[in-house]
């Protein structure tokens, strides 16, 4: 079981939190932690890469949802970028996919900030 | 249970009992997805399982009785997998409709017990802080 994060600045102000591996009620701590060290720091456009994520759970969604509602309050938010099928089929069946913002890559990713 | 699974031949049981504790629960996932792989699941089918065997140990974890330990039952059968998570607390053997009820009260609401009825055929669970934590949960094969 291992969970890798890796947070970078980009281009256009926002910054990338890159996960890899399983996110569940072990590893979920983590990136918790990740993102609510970059929001404490006002940072409040987020994009989170999971496309070297295998699994996620509904502790990993909570912690994405928690990390959108303080972003929001802030006026910032969170974009996602995923394309694995299996993940993007669990924010289908929980109506995730209408409140993150769902891309194929970083770049549109970061596009929609503008 | 409809009649091509009331006609299945038992496979056979696989009993595992994991720590209640987060770093174990990938123990059991992965228990799971290698019971399934003895059945003709699709790769996505058994995605499924593993998702729901998760959520179900990490329901025992964080709404349980505080019981040391998980079990976990999976009875195989030609036609589907029958699983049951039970903390260690759980003491009250639930009938369908005493699960129902159950299942029904406003316990526990959340993604998880939300994702398991999505992903599987069938779902009955009772949880409660003081008797433990039983979900009962049924995926066949090819549906």
């Amino acid at each position: 079981m291992d969970i890798k994060v890796h947070v970078r600045e980009s281009d256009d102000d926002a910054y990338v939190v890159e996960l890899g591996g399983e996110i569940d009620v072990y590893t979920s701590p983590k990136v918790k932690d990740a993102i609510t060290e970059l929001i404490d720091q006002g940072h409040y456009n987020l994009v989170i890469n999971l496309e070297k994520v295998r699994y996620i759970d509904s502790t990993g969604l909570g912690v994405l949802i928690g990390g959108l509602k303080r972003v929001r309050e802030h006026g910032g938010t969170v974009n996602l970028v995923c394309t694995n099928p299996q993940i993007k089929k669990i924010f289908d069946i929980t109506g995730l996919v209408k409140i993150f913002g769902i891309y194929d890559d970083e770049t549109g990713a970061q596009k929609a900030f503008a | 249970m409809n009649a091509a699974a009331a006609m299945a031949e038992h496979l056979g049981t696989v009993e595992l009992r994991i720590p209640s504790k987060p770093e174990w629960v990938a123990v059991a996932r992965l228990a799971v997805a290698a019971i399934a792989n003895r059945l003709p699941f699709s790769v996505e089918e058994i995605e499924d399982l593993k998702l729901a065997i998760a959520e179900s140990c990490t329901i025992c974890i964080q709404h349980g009785a505080g019981g040391e330990t998980i079990d976990m039952t999976c009875e195989t059968l030609t036609s589907h997998l029958r699983i049951v998570i039970r903390d260690h607390r759980y003491r009250l053997r639930a009938t369908g409709s005493e699960a129902a009820r159950a299942g029904a009260a406003p316990a526990v609401e959340g993604l998880g017990i939300f994702l398991i009825q999505a992903l599987m055929d069938e779902l009955e669970y009772s949880i409660d802080p003081q008797m433990g934590t039983e979900l009962v949960m049924v995926k066949r094969v090819g549906t």
